[in-house]
């Protein structure tokens, strides 16, 4: 399916990533970290709480760059940020004096789009999400997951070709989760962005995405990777019983499972 | 101020009410409350001056030093009508808000500005924050002498004594909210492409439009300070210069009437700020009680 020619949509090679704490102090939450996706993949990124799984998105942003090693996007390295890049953040990051319509429309204003383009491009983006009915209202009339419905098609209509989120949903309840789930897969399959998926959750990893990297306990390094092989298009509300679907889930939460111990462990040390 | 709110508790109402009754009688105890709230204000009012009225008449208390509402109603009356003894009331209250619009304006679009800029930029805020905390360290009205040695008895000196009353309180204000502005928005813009002037424009500024407008609301108020405290000290119109008159020939009704006119203003100001932020803020969630 991948051609040999095309370079992988993002790599970390070797990326270490220090932390200077205000005592002066030095902090690693990365370390030789290294991790590929290819170019239309879908990646979920799974790992005990504060391993370095944020840092890793800030990295491919450029945001924040690299203490060691090298963080390659589309074949050639990050230089500050990348307007191929969307990021969906797990708190709400609205702009909350802006309506709804004007929230979409920031970005293709930002990049220098007049007004009507982006305005109808706008339009068409809340119609995709289901919210052409909410234009006009400001983000705090909106429930969390109609909020979140106006983050993703913020970020979509940029058209980007790397999309990163981070716990995108983890702060909604379980059946506004999986409608989110279905909305991002049939954006996704229609736009073949390469994303990386940040989660808590495992079912969600492994119910969305086609490899689940398990991070070890901070400094954050790649324990291993699980090919998730199950079929397209998925329906994410009845996967979760199939046989396959559990099995992976009961393996790869065997794995996790001890780098969550260690973590725990150290926190409450 | 949700108690409107709480009087539709379940229970309340028998099962079976339908919402238009709910909605009637929650409208009803809400209006209500405004008439109890209204007359406690105005009892509470009514009550301080006739108990003064009466101290003074029944010399409880030295008119002398205290006059009485009736006397301060009779000098308003004087000199809306037949003006002061220099010169007619307006021209004095037009002097004194020219100098507190001006120096208000001035003192709060600098100190955004600066807040601003300083807000956004670290380097430039560890150099300058020392200076600008020496300065502020300075009780203002010390400079109100300076002000008139230098730029004279007109408008200028008062306008700089309001100026540099509103600054402070406007530039913290404006640097403080920068600095709190959420970090994920400001992320969030520059992913979606803002450069540092659209990031600065179009979400700093709005995030800390919340903070500008809390320094805004209180000074007005010291922007009229200023503007008094400089015609106290040197001038030839205006409120503060009707104040030291009326010290100068023992007249506490004539002090007090003067009062009363700042006062009146100083309200009216707030007013019409309460009015332009509701305007500006119509993004921000309604306080619960409102939406119930
Ligand atoms: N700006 C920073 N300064 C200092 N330390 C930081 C900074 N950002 C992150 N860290 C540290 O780096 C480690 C990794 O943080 P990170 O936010 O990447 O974790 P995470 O895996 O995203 O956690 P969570 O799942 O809870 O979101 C943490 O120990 C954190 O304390
Ligand atoms: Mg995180």
């Amino acid at each position: 399916m991948i051609q040999e020619k095309t370079t992988p949509a993002i790599e970390l090679i070797n990326v270490s990533r220090r932390f200077l704490s205000p005592t002066g102090k030095s902090l690693t939450a990365l370390r030789d970290f290294t991790m590929t996706v290819e170019r239309g993949e879908f990646v979920a990124v799974v790992g005990p709480t504060g391993c370095g799984k944020s840092t890793t998105l800030n990295l491919v942003t450029g945001l924040a760059s690299p203490s060691a090693g090298e963080v390659r996007v589309m074949g050639a390295p990050v230089k500050g940020i990348d307007p191929r890049i969307g990021f969906v953040f797990q708190s709400d990051a609205l702009f909350p004096w802006r309506t709804v319509i004007e929230n979409v429309m920031a970005g293709p204003l930002f990049r220098g789009k007049a007004k009507p383009e982006a305005t109808a491009a706008a339009k068409d983006w809340l119609a995709r999400v289901g919210l052409s009915r909410f234009e006009h209202h400001y983000p705090h009339q909106l429930s969390g997951g109609m909020r979140k419905r106006v983050a993703l098609a913020q970020t979509f209509i940029n058209g980007p070709e790397i999309l990163l989120m981070d716990e995108p949903f983890s702060a909604l309840d379980v059946q506004t989760r999986v409608l989110m789930h279905e909305e991002l897969l049939r954006l996704w399959s229609q736009t073949k962005a390469s994303v990386v998926f940040v989660t808590h959750d495992l079912e969600e990893a492994i119910a969305l995405a086609d490899k689940v990297y398990v991070l070890t306990a901070g400094p954050a390094t790649v324990k291993s990777v699980y090919s998730i092989d199950l079929p397209r298009p998925r329906v994410v509300a009845d996967i979760r019983y199939e046989q396959s679907f559990i099995d992976y889930s009961r393996t790869i939460w065997a794995d996790l499972k001890e780098e969550v111990e260690t973590s725990y462990a150290r926190a409450a040390a | 101020m949700t108690d409107a709110a709480i009087d539709i508790r379940a229970g309340a109402f028998k099962p079976g009410t339908s919402d238009a009754e709910i909605e009637a009688a929650a409208a009803k105890a809400a209006l209500h409350r405004r008439r109890t709230v209204m007359f406690w204000r105005v009892s509470i009012l009514v009550a301080f001056l006739v108990l003064w009225e009466v101290a003074a008449r029944m010399t409880w208390i030295d008119p002398f030093f205290y006059a009485m509402p009736s006397a301060i109603a009779q000098r308003l009356y004087e000199w809306t009508t037949e003006g002061t003894s220099e010169g007619p009331l307006w021209y004095h209250l037009y002097v004194t808000m020219e100098e507190s619009v001006i120096g208000f304006v001035t003192g709060s679009v600098a100190g955004i500005i600066i807040g601003v800029a300083l807000g956004r930029n670290r380097m430039a805020a560890d150099i300058f924050s020392i200076y600008i905390k020496v300065i502020n360290s300075i009780p203002r009205v010390v400079l109100a002498p300076i002000f008139i040695m230098i730029l004279g008895l007109g408008l200028a000196s008062k306008v700089a004594l309001a100026f540099v009353m509103v600054f402070f309180v406007v530039f913290h204000n404006a640097f403080q909210g920068v600095r709190e502005a959420d970090r994920a928005m400001i992320a969030n813009a520059r992913i979606l492409g803002a450069s540092n002037w659209q990031l600065t424009r179009s979400v700093i500024v709005p995030s800390a439009m919340s903070w500008i407008f809390a320094s805004l609301h209180v000074s007005f108020g010291f922007a009229i300070i200023g503007a008094i405290v400089g015609e106290f000290v040197g001038s030839r119109y205006g409120i503060g210069l009707l104040i030291n008159i009326a010290k100068g020939s023992f007249d506490a009704a004539g002090m007090y009437a003067a009062i009363v006119i700042v006062m009146v203003v100083a309200l009216g100001a707030e007013y019409l700020m309460t009015m332009v932020e509701d305007r500006l803020a119509k993004w921000r969630p309604q306080p619960l009680h409102e939406t119930q």
